[in-house]
Formats: C-alpha cells, sequence, structure tokens
C-alpha cells in the first residue's frame, strides 16, 4: 500500500425524509483494494455518487491527490481519474461496444467519428485485459457477463487513478471473477488505488487490503483485511446474523410426491431435451456457468419464451403452457433474474405490485379494494421484514433486496406451489440474504416446490437438496446434496459435448 | 469460443446483409413505380414524374429532419403546422416589406429553428413528452403565421417575378419550357450530409444514444440535454427547408393548412426503418420510407382512386412497416 490518494471526509447527505449519509469517513491508498461493506441501504452507492459528482454533498471534504475537490458531474471526475463501474450495467445497447467504451470522448478525424481507430484502441484495451470480446458486436447481443467486463474495460480506459467497483460480481460465474481478480491485482500493481463494493463475504478476504463497513448511513470503522474474521465484518454490519446451516443431507421426505416433471423439452440452442423431476417441499438447485441455459430453461417451462417440443406434469397431470398466465394458472411462479425488466413495476406501489398477479380477489366489483390490498400487502412486509415507511411506498425506492421481497410477496400472495427463484440473492447483502434463504427453507418445509437457480457455488451447495448441473443447453448431471461438492458440479458444468 | 459465449451466436440473415428493411422499401417502391406505369398511360409521362417530384421535396425534407427526435425516443409533430407558419411569415416579409428574397427564405429557415430550439428545450430542460410539448408547438404555431400575416393567404414571387429566381432551386426552366427537377440534387446533397452526421460524427451517436439508454450516455459524461435539444433544432430547421421547397412549388400558401404533413414525415420515416420506440434508424431510410408514402399519394389518383383510398393505403403500409420491427425485436430477443 503506497501514500494516500483519496479522503472523504465528514461526508453528510440528507434526501427529503432520509439522512442517507451521517458524517461519513473514508480512506483509499495507492495500491489498495479498499472494500466498502454495508447492509442494503446503508448508504455505499450513495458515497459513491457523492464521491464521483452525481449527488452533491450537504458537507464535510474530498480531498483528492492532496487537493480538496468537489465534482459536479461524472465527467469531471473522470477527468480528475476517478471512474465507477457501475453496479447497473450502463450500456447503451443500440451501439457496438467500441461506441460504447467511447462514448462521451470519441476519437476524431475532421469532425467525423474515427471508428476504425476505437475499434483498434478497443481491441488493444482487450487485449491489455486479456478478455476475448469483438469491439464491432452490437452490446446487446453480449451476455451480461461480457458486458461487464466491457464496463470494466471502460473504466480502465479512462486512465484512472481511482476506480469504484460497484458489486462487480454479482452477474459473473466464477471463472469469470477469477479473470475479474486477475484485472484487479494488475491494476493494484500499478499504484492505482480500487474500491470494492461486494455482498459477497468470501471475495473480500480474497481481494481486499482493508475494509470499511458502513450501517444504515454511518461509519462504523475500517479494518485490515488480513487481520479479520468474516464475523468480525459481519458483526461490524449488523451485529446479529448468522447463516442458515449448509444442508448435508435432503431434506424432503421419503416418498414426496412429485409436483413438476418435464420430458424432453427443447426451446432453442440453450434448451435441449431437459428433462428432470422435482418434488414437494424440495429445493432442486440448478447450477451451470452463465450461458448453460437455466435462466432459459425456467422461462420456457414458465411460458415466457415459445418451446419446440417436450412435455410438462403438475401433479401428475399432463398440462400445455403457452403463456405465463398459462403457468400462472398451474401455480407456478417465476422470480426473475433481473428485478426491474420482468420482475416488479417499479413506478407502482409496494401494495400494488404485492396483488399483480391476484388482483382478481381484491376486487369489489369493478373497484379494487385497497384497504384489503393495504392489509394483505402489509401482513408480507411484516412477515418478509422488507424494510419501508409503507405500502404505500414506490418500489424503486426501495432498496434491491427490499425489492427482491416484494417479488416474493406477490407469488406468496398468488399462492404458486412452484417457486422458480433465478438467483434469488443477486445484488443482496449479508443479512438480507440470509433472511431470503430463511424464507425459502421455511416454503419448503411448508410443502412448496423450489427450483433455485444460482451461479453462486456456496448458494448452490448451503440451499439445495438435489442438484441439477446444466452445459450449454443441456443437463450434464443430477447430484444428491449427500455427495455434492463443488468439484463435481464445476465438472459437470464445463464437461465439453461432443 | 469468443462466438459461443460472447454472441447469442447471431448470424445475418441474407436479407440483413442486403440493408434489410430498406431493401424491402426499395423493393416496394420500384413495384409501385412499375406497378402504375403499367396500369395509367399518364403516370408514365415526365411531366408526371416531375410532378411527384414537386410533392415529395418538401415532406422528403421535413422527414430527414424528423429521424433525429424519433431516434431519440421522441416525436416532433409541430412540422407540418410549422412548415405553412414559416412559409407564410417569410413570404409576408418579401411581399408587403420588400425583404429581399434571400433573406425572407433565411427568416423562414431560422423560424423553423428556432421553434424546434423551443420544442428542444421544453422536452430536455423541463422533461415535458415530447408528444405534448410538440402537440402544444403544433397548434401555436398554426394559429401563429395566420396571425402574423392577418389572416389572408400569401403568395411567394412567382417564375416572371423579380426575385422568382428561388423557384429555379428546384425546377429549372428550359427555353422550350422543359422542367428540369434539380430539387433533387439537393435531396441527395442533404441525405447524404445528414447520413453523414447521424452515422460518423457526435451529434448522430449520442442522439441513437439518447434514444438507447438517456441515463448511461449520462453517467459516461455526454452532455444528454444539449443533444437532445439539437436534434429537434434539426428538426425544426427541416422543416424550416421544407417551407422554403414548399413555397417553390405551390407559391401561394394558405394559413391554416398543413396540419397533417408531419404524419406522412413521420410515416415514412417509421416505414423506413427509424425505431418506433428510438434507439435506432437511418436517414436514407427515411428517404426511402417517404418516397412510398409520396409514391402512393401522387400515383392512386392515376389508377382511379380517391384521396381517401390514399390515406387508407398509406396505414395499412405503416402497419405493416411498424410489424417488420415488432418482429424484428422479437427475434432479436430470442
Amino acid at each position: 500500500m503506497g501514500e494516500v490518494i483519496l479522503t472523504m471526509k465528514g461526508i453528510d447527505k440528507s434526501f427529503p425524509g432520509v439522512h442517507a449519509l451521517d458524517h461519513v469517513d473514508l480512506e483509499v491508498r495507492r495500491g489498495e483494494v479498499h472494500a466498502l461493506m454495508g447492509e442494503n441501504g446503508a448508504g455505499k452507492s450513495t458515497l459513491m455518487k457523492v464521491l464521483t459528482g452525481i449527488y452533491t454533498k450537504d458537507s464535510g471534504t474530498i480531498t483528492f491527490e492532496g487537493k480538496e475537490v468537489e465534482f459536479h458531474n461524472t465527467r469531471e471526475a473522470q477527468e480528475a481519474g476517478i471512474v465507477i463501474v457501475h453496479q447497473e450495467l450502463n450500456m447503451l445497447g443500440h451501439l457496438t461496444v467500441a461506441q460504447n467504451i467511447f462514448i462521451g470522448r470519441e476519437f476524431k478525424k475532421g469532425i467525423a467519428i474515427d471508428d476504425k481507430k476505437m475499434n483498434e484502441e478497443a481491441a488493444k484495451l482487450f487485449r491489455r485485459l486479456n478478455i476475448d470480446i469483438d469491439p464491432t458486436e452490437t452490446m446487446s447481443n453480449l451476455t451480461v457477463g461480457k458486458q461487464q467486463m466491457c464496463e470494466i474495460a471502460k473504466a480502465i480506459s479512462h486512465e484512472a487513478k481511482v476506480i469504484v467497483f460497484d458489486e462487480p460480481s454479482a452477474a459473473l460465474t466464477e471463472a469469470e471473477i477469477d479473470e475479474l481478480f486477475k484485472i484487479i491485482r494488475d491494476l493494484r500493481e500499478q499504484q492505482l488505488g480500487i474500491i470494492y463494493i461486494s455482498h459477497r463475504m468470501d471475495e473480500i478476504k480474497v481481494i481486499t487490503d482493508r475494509v470499511t463497513v458502513m450501517r444504515d448511513g454511518t461509519y462504523v470503522g475500517t479494518l485490515i483485511t488480513s487481520q479479520c474474521t468474516k464475523n468480525d465484518i459481519i458483526n461490524m454490519m449488523v451485529g446479529r446474523v448468522i447463516y442458515e446451516d449448509p444442508k448435508t443431507k435432503s431434506m424432503v421426505p421419503e416418498g414426496a410426491p412429485v409436483v413438476l416433471r418435464v420430458e424432453n423439452l427443447n426451446a432453442g440452442k440453450m434448451v435441449q431435451n431437459v428433462s428432470f423431476q422435482l418434488h414437494k417441499g424440495e429445493i432442486l438447485g440448478f447450477s451451470g456457468l452463465m450461458g448453460a441455459g437455466r435462466t432459459e430453461t425456467a422461462r420456457a417451462i414458465f411460458g415466457a419464451d415459445p418451446k419446440q417440443s417436450g412435455d410438462i406434469y403438475v401433479n401428475g397431470e399432463k398440462v400445455v403452457i403457452n403463456s405465463p398466465e398459462d403457468a400462472v394458472k398451474h401455480g407456478i411462479g417465476y422470480l426473475s433474474e433481473d428485478r426491474k425488466r420482468f420482475g416488479i413495476v417499479v413506478q407502482k406501489t409496494i401494495a400494488e405490485n404485492t396483488t399483480l398477479a391476484t388482483l382478481k380477489e381484491f376486487l369489489n366489483g369493478i373497484f379494487i379494494n385497497k384497504k384489503k390490498e393495504n392489509q394483505v400487502a402489509q401482513q408480507y412486509v411484516d412477515s418478509l421484514a422488507t424494510k419501508t415507511p409503507g405500502v404505500d411506498q414506490l418500489v424503486v425506492n426501495l432498496s434491491g433486496g427490499n425489492q427482491q421481497k416484494v417479488v416474493i410477496a406477490k407469488w406468496l400472495a398468488r399462492n404458486s406451489d412452484i417457486l422458480i427463484f433465478d438467483e434469488p440473492t443477486r445484488g443482496i447483502d449479508v443479512g438480507a440474504k440470509n433472511e431470503i434463504y430463511k424464507l425459502m427453507n421455511r416454503l419448503a418445509s411448508e410443502g412448496k416446490a423450489i427450483i433455485m437457480i444460482s451461479s453462486e457455488m456456496t448458494e448452490i451447495l448451503r440451499m439445495s437438496d438435489r442438484i441439477v448441473v446444466m452445459c450449454e443447453g443441456k443437463i450434464t448431471g443430477e447430484l444428491d446434496i449427500a455427495e455434492a461438492t463443488q468439484e463435481k458440479i464445476m465438472n459437470l458444468a464445463t464437461r465439453e459435448i461432443s | 469460443m469468443a462466438n459461443r459465449n460472447g454472441t447469442a451466436g447471431k448470424t445475418k440473415s441474407s436479407l440483413d446483409r442486403l440493408g434489410g428493411q430498406k431493401f424491402v422499401v426499395l423493393l416496394v417502391i420500384v413495384g409501385l413505380f412499375i406497378f402504375f406505369s403499367l396500369m395509367s398511360p399518364n403516370f408514365r409521362k415526365y411531366t408526371t414524374f416531375v410532378s411527384i417530384l414537386d410533392y415529395s421535396y418538401y415532406i422528403v425534407l421535413m422527414s430527414i429532419g424528423v429521424t433525429f427526435p424519433l431516434i431519440t425516443g421522441g416525436v416532433d409533430l409541430s412540422i407540418g403546422t410549422g412548415l405553412i407558419c414559416y412559409s407564410l411569415v417569410g413570404g409576408y416579409l418579401i411581399s408587403f416589406y420588400h425583404v429581399p428574397v434571400w433573406a425572407g427564405m433565411l427568416v423562414t429557415v431560422l423560424f423553423g429553428s428556432a421553434i424546434g430550439l423551443l420544442n428542444g428545450c421544453l422536452v430536455a430542460l423541463m422533461d415535458i413528452p415530447p408528444f405534448l410539448v410538440t402537440l402544444c408547438t403544433c397548434m401555436i404555431t398554426r394559429g401563429l403565421g395566420s396571425i402574423i400575416v392577418g389572416g389572408f393567404g400569401i403568395t411567394w414571387p412567382t417564375a416572371i417575378q423579380p426575385g422568382g429566381w428561388f423557384r429555379n432551386i428546384f425546377k429549372l426552366s428550359t427555353a422550350s419550357n422543359t422542367k428540369i427537377p434539380i430539387g433533387i440534387i439537393w435531396v441527395v446533397i442533404l441525405v447524404l450530409v445528414m447520413s453523414f452526421v447521424l452515422n460518423h460524427t457526435k451529434v448522430g451517436r449520442y442522439t441513437i444514444g439518447i434514444g438507447s439508454n438517456k441515463e448511461a450516455a449520462r453517467l459516461s459524461g455526454v452532455n444528454v440535454k444539449a443533444y437532445h435539444i439539437l436534434a429537434y433544432v434539426i428538426s425544426g430547421t427541416f422543416a424550416g427547408l421544407a417551407a422554403i421547397a414548399y413555397s417553390a412549388v405551390f407559391s401561394t400558401v394558405q394559413p391554416g393548412t398543413g396540419a397533417g404533413f408531419e404524419l406522412e414525415a413521420i410515416g415514412g420515416a417509421i416505414i423506413g426503418g427509424v425505431s418506433a420506440s428510438g434507439g435506432a434508424g437511418t436517414v436514407t431510410g427515411s428517404l426511402l420510407g417517404v418516397l412510398v408514402i409520396c409514391l402512393l399519394k401522387t400515383g392512386l389518383p392515376f389508377i382511379g382512386l380517391t384521396a381517401n383510398w390514399q390515406q387508407n393505403i398509406t396505414g395499412l403500409v405503416l402497419i405493416g412497416a411498424v410489424m417488420i420491427d415488432v418482429i424484428k425485436k422479437r427475434r432479436e430477443v430470442k
């Protein structure tokens, strides 16, 4: 670790009704990876937005390279050398990879944009990072993982001195995370200051040098990572958390009936001859690398995408599912990996979202029974411990973990017996994560059948009764939790299929 | 390996390689032309050809301009009534205040730019939906032109009057009274210039950026507001240029007309592949799309169909084009 490059001192920021940051401190040195941790709503993202000029602070000072600075927009921050890799992917889908990387500072030849040079520079950048992406590809054609890599390339291309990674690994597979860490270590070698926001405790231990913890908008403390334990950090964050114990054997009772049977499902290239069974009270983990076809399988079952062939049996009876409406009718609920796009209506209230799939039950004639709607929504807010001032709060104002709880409430209200959780804890912090784990275990013990798609190996091993592994659109194996290990799963997930 | 994970295994169809929707539209134009020529001997005449072009210039120019707000995900409804308003004001100055014709033309174009600036500011700075903003300026310009000139029709100088030279900008008369439609040259030049602007300059890149993901563009340090405003200024300026073309071709301009012109221009742009939700589109596509509308408008009367039919058929063609766009998007999602 070198000298101090960035100091934020006594940063204060209020929004109407919320004291988002209460005199927060942060210090970053050259050649350091500094973790910034805290639960949802602890104020990490707000602090970073103050740093990069998206928000203006109410009071406090920011000192960068020995001078006090104040940025008024991201461009000023970028020019000074502070760049953020956003949690939500900020991509312009219609433009190419190179055009995205250099947007806002295009190379020019006279008045024309020099696309050729931009492509060359982008290719150079990718070579430096050892990433295999074609700069001329249209951004929307890339997978989420590759898009993330482009975001990072974009940040690095700014001659940055401080790079903020806001949950960079949330959408990445294990292999991609290894790649990412290699990049981050390189950057550390080059004496950059790196702020790393993540909820994954394992990563913090592996990649960071120091960790600053925030709670409810306040500064809790800074630790040297190598001198503290996971529990030290967790205690600082929440003061309570104990994780659900990992399963060592299946919790499904002997002879539990099969509630969902899928046979020879085919839907495009990503779903080929997929067959499996799901029992009552079971959590069936779907593991595999990104692009293995897990989400596509779920979407095909749910009727969100068309299927070419295959049969689906619910409670032993063959059913026809051609649309999500059909699936819902048969008691299947789907919690999308991309909440913003498919899970919730962000500009509506919690109550409205909760009853979205069950509105019929809340009708008095043609009128919506608002009172009943609010009551039911409140009930779920209580039982899921959703953090909100009230059920009339717009969902857009909630943090990621709390948004996920609203989606869960929606399907619980629908009384769905088969729940498909697609990356249920993506972008969700430790405390909320554990609540969702508990909730899933509770639902299973109450007899719900759960399919859990997850890219996090620890999550798969912690939660599943049985594990299905997919690779390139095919199921490559099935493991009982008693015999499953990381190595076995990875082996199946990367198996070459001839 | 790169292709397996990097791109969703997308291969371009042979149609895409030929230019996709644009190629289809080009075939439609050729098909319509052949169809009308076979059906009506009068359609085959040179004078008809010239008059089709006369009726096309102003809509083509509007369409080039409106492509920009459309690509940002917005719309500009003020260009039709605006065109008449700008033309009235310019013509009024020329015939009542005897300003030089070139100055009257300049005022016409700049008036268009000014209304575009107003639209842009209301959309980008005040965050009012473009549909509302331009609906209001559509009504405002419709009344404004009439108020300024006192409610009467305005006649721009005719070919024999002093200052009639400006009509030669679009149509050159030879000694033997053959008309040469040199307006084509201007249209081609403007299409090339604006194509270049859209595809190879910051203005175009950021216009697409705003339509694709405005927030991402903003966070990348793009002055989103300025470029958003600029899209409407371009649209207004081209409405001003269209006003010149209109005045040169029709010479007399009546207050209160012009409503509906914008729909032909917008419809043309969408037929030509501008995405109705923003983010995608080309100037050449808009040109081809608007030519389909102009051909229908001028060609259908030759086979005995009235103006009502022309509206009907144009609407059907538009739905067809929008459906192509929607189906294409669905395929991309897969």
